[in-house]
């Protein structure tokens, strides 16, 4: 055996890296039927850090569809109410460079709205319970529709199918329990020109500099 | 003597502690109003149950607890309520919540009310709801309602009270202990009880209250309640600190001091829940520390709950141009306030005012240095200056990693640091994001559900939609088929086709069959020979029937059996197909054939032989008195009815 191989160095080497590959390719191909990963997790991904407004303001139905047409290779500032956290969020995901939300899509809102139905003036058509991505508004036919204020996403996609305009987006009320300390302002900010001078330069990472 | 472990990091500011213990509690006049806040606790605010203009009395429910995580309200103070709506109250915020004002009547007229002579007689479960309907909550500042902590989950080892007040300035629980000690410690000999006496009881003081420790001392000598006192180091009165000092074991990250079998309540609850046992006396009062170089006097304060602060500062000669900020609890862990018209709540146990000297407006924050100063101080063992990076840069995953919410926000991080960098104020707004996108992410996985589970729904809908349609095609098309004379043939010819594909599958089952009816003759004639005797009349015809009946089935299928033998000769197959097709054929010009009259009168023909026989069975049954006389007539009338409206269709086509 070991004279075969001192006599023949090139073919043993050969038959060594061969059957090295047999072996690994072995592994991996086991590996990749016994660890298949079911579904395509980048969309799951990028699905979890879209908003779930599921407003089709993106020009898809949903947000999961959405998430789809970027991992097929869509842009990805095409959501308003994620706004800018959530294109930087997929961004830095996907490793690309965060664009602007793109205004053709709409406006960033600091304010969340949610529906609210004028309950005197439905008629009871149904029609904004179909339209609700959510099955957030709950009536039947010929009997008035009301809006379940926590699943709403505010979506308002109810508002337009409405016969008698009886829908309304209203902000979400503040109360205490929504409250939060705010940061503090920054060092910079803080900083008044004529303070400035008193501290040195690294302080305020060259503010002070013309 | 008790083995003291050492509080991790800490720092000692200077205590200021002597203004306020120079008198005893004092008590103030009733103020104009009293603005009593529904929600001075952790949990859910509670419920209103007085209205407006309602004269109530000291004492009187004002609210009842709404869920587990609640606690009552009460009326301080007999009086008439002359609101219910939203008033600021004592919260960082300086927002409004829902409120009770009630006009004092000047009578303090106490409501009814009794305790219970001895508690032992009754079981914990009972006294937890005199503890939750009495309103008691935590007095130490988060208010956490007693009686939840008073039932955990798991079973408590050691229950320790808090009577460390570490906070500099504050002197409200050191003066309860030096001046109610004994009441004190029946309240923790009542909240043992609760907790199934739990083998330790401690009482945990800080070295720097010699008075109220020796006032207790003097009433343990007959008691297993250890008293143990160590060294004034801020924050050692923090719950999580306090039991590192005294049992040397660590509150888990994220869980609560009864996952290692510990409870830890305040002195002052142990007292309120004293009061609330053996005097049937609800939560109406606190006391508080009023103090600070812009008042005069300095002193602590039996307060009703509700009592507006402005009116407390006017008792001690508050000097507003003096203070630099008004600040509800302590100088390390308060909060400034503005407006001067809210009340004193449960958790409020300290007023400060101080002058300009001794809270200067902090200095500009200047960039962190990376001293670790904060490092060392803070009690948690977390790493301040890399969460300040991280809360600054909105980092919110690295500060989950950093373990940002074990922070209980002390301010010994901001309280060391040379660079005056308001540490804390960072952590409170991260903390806050961070709860924020927390729930967010809570309501989002929640849509995201919904929609993905209507979309499964309508597709769902369409599909049985579409499955519906098809079975209507189908129908349609075998409706079209089967309909008219082609259609029948055609039902023949494929019933021949049936039978020729396999005459011995015929023919097996046709000898299955024969045997069945065999079987089911013989046991018909088994059952009419043990009938012979001793049974009525009836009986005996219907078994006689039955045979019959099974006799002539087996005949049947005897001769159909000889039909469907396997025929050697397959030429003959296709005749007996043939011969169907010709009977189906034969029928269907017959029907054809027929005109409606000749139609109706067949259908009268048949009908009247059926009102003959239900005429028949009738009279039987009427002679026979039998019990189904009711069914037969109405059978009969029935019947008659159909007779009678065919007879009118006839006249009608004849005419």
């Amino acid at each position: 055996m070991y004279d075969i191989i001192i006599q023949h160095p090139l073919y043993s080497a050969l038959l060594a890296l061969a059957g090295l590959s047999v072996i690994f390719g072995g592994i991996l191909g086991y590996a990749a039927i016994k660890f298949k990963v079911e579904g395509d997790p980048i969309v799951q991904q990028i699905d979890k850090l879209l908003p779930q407004t599921q407003c089709g303001q993106c020009g898809y139905p949903g947000c999961k569809p959405y998430a789809q047409a970027i991992a097929d290779g869509d842009t990805i500032n095409k959501c308003p109410p994620g706004g800018q956290t959530t294109i930087n969020a997929i961004a830095d995901l996907l490793d690309v460079d965060a664009p602007s939300l793109d205004s053709e899509h709409g406006e960033e809102s600091d304010t969340r709205t949610i529906a609210y139905i004028r309950e005197d003036e439905c008629i009871g058509c149904t029609k904004c319970i179909q339209a609700c991505p959510v099955d957030a508004i709950l009536g039947a036919a010929k009997l008035m529709h009301t809006v379940i204020v926590s699943e709403c996403t505010g979506c308002d996609l109810c508002v337009d199918p409405c016969p008698v305009d009886c829908i309304d987006m209203l902000p979400v009320r503040k109360g205490l329990s929504d409250w939060k300390w705010g940061l503090p302002p920054s060092v910079r900010e803080q900083l008044t020109p004529s303070k400035l001078s008193d501290i040195i330069a690294s302080d305020t990472n060259g503010a002070n500099t013309p | 003597m008790r083995k003291i472990w050492n509080l991790i990091g800490g720092v000692h500011p200077p205590e200021n502690k002597h203004q306020s213990v120079k008198d005893s509690v004092g008590s103030l006049p009733l103020p104009e109003k009293l603005i009593i806040p529904l929600n001075q606790h952790i949990g859910a605010p509670s419920k209103a149950i007085v209205a407006i203009g309602d004269k109530v009395l000291k004492g009187q429910v004002l609210a009842n607890p709404k869920g587990v995580l609640s606690a009552g309200v009460h009326a301080p103070t007999s009086g008439l309520v002359s609101d219910i709506g939203d008033h600021p109250i004592p919260h960082p915020s300086g927002m409004s919540a829902h409120c009770i004002t009630l006009i004092p009547d000047g009578e303090d007229q106490w409501i009814a009310h009794e305790g219970l002579s001895n508690y032992r007689d009754h079981v914990p479960e009972k006294l937890l709801e005199i503890i939750r309907l009495s309103g008691v909550a935590g007095l130490g500042g988060a208010g956490f309602p007693t009686a939840v902590k008073l039932n955990p989950q798991k079973p408590i080892s050691t229950l320790i009270l808090n009577g460390t007040e570490c906070e500099p300035y504050i002197t409200s629980d050191d003066m309860l202990m030096r001046e109610h000690p004994e009441d004190i410690v029946q309240g923790i000999e009542i909240l043992s009880y609760i907790l199934g006496d739990p083998k330790e009881v401690v009482i945990g003081v800080e070295d720097n209250k010699p008075e109220a420790y020796a006032a207790l001392k003097s009433y343990l000598k007959n008691t297993t309640i250890e008293l143990a006192t160590f060294e004034t180091r801020y924050p050692s009165g923090g719950e999580k600190q306090l039991i590192q000092i005294l049992t040397g074991t660590e509150v888990p990250a994220k869980g609560l001091p009864s996952d290692i079998g510990i409870a830890c309540l305040n002195v002052g609850t142990a007292y309120a829940v004293y009061r609330a046992i053996v005097f049937g006396e609800p939560l109406i009062s606190r006391i508080t520390t009023v103090t600070g170089k812009a008042c005069t006097i300095n002193r602590n304060y039996e307060i009703l709950i509700g009592t507006p602060i402005s009116h407390l500062l006017k008792h001690n000669a508050f000097n507003k141009k003096n203070c630099s900020r008004l600040i509800v609890g302590g100088p390390m862990m308060g909060f400034a306030l503005e407006n001067l018209d809210i009340p004193v709540i449960k958790t409020t146990n300290c007023i400060l005012a101080p002058s300009e000297e001794e809270f200067p407006s902090p200095q500009p924050a200047q960039a962190c240095i990376r001293c670790g100063m904060c490092a060392e101080a803070c009690p948690a063992s977390l790493l301040p200056q890399q969460l300040l990076w991280y809360a600054q840069s909105k980092n919110y995953e690295k500060l989950e990693v950093q373990n940002l919410a074990d922070c209980i926000e002390c301010g010994a991080c901001s309280y060391v640091c040379p660079s005056n960098i308001p540490l804390v104020q960072y952590y409170r707004a991260s903390k806050g994001e961070m709860k924020k996108q927390a729930e967010e992410k809570v309501s989002a996985d929640r849509a995201r559900q919904r929609f993905e589970f209507q979309k499964n729904r309508k597709e769902k809908e369409i599909f049985a939609k579409k499955v519906q349609r098809d079975v209507r095609l189908k129908a349609a098309a075998q409706a079209n088929k089967t309909s008219g004379t082609e259609g029948i043939i055609q039902a023949a010819l494929d019933r021949a086709e049936a039978k020729k594909s396999s005459p011995e599958d015929q023919h097996s089952r046709s000898t299955r069959r024969i045997a069945r009816f065999e079987d089911q003759l013989r046991s018909a004639q088994e059952k009419l020979e043990s009938l012979k005797e001793g049974v009525t009349s009836d009986q005996h015809e219907q078994a006689k029937a039955a045979v019959e009946d099974a006799k002539i089935r087996l005949a049947e299928a005897i001769s159909s059996h000889g039909l469907s033998m396997p025929i050697s000769n397959p030429s003959e197959t296709p005749d007996s197909a043939s011969e169907a097709i010709t009977r189906a054929q034969a029928k269907v010009t017959i029907q054809a054939g027929l005109s409606d009259e000749e139609k109706l009168c067949n259908t009268i023909v048949s009908l009247t032989a059926r009102l003959e026989k239900a005429t028949t069975r009738l009279e039987i049954a009427k002679t026979e008195g039998s019990e189904h006389i009711d069914a037969f007539t109405v059978a009969a009338d029935k019947l008659k009815e159909k007779l009678a409206t065919a007879e009118a269709d006839l006249s009608k086509i004849r005419t």
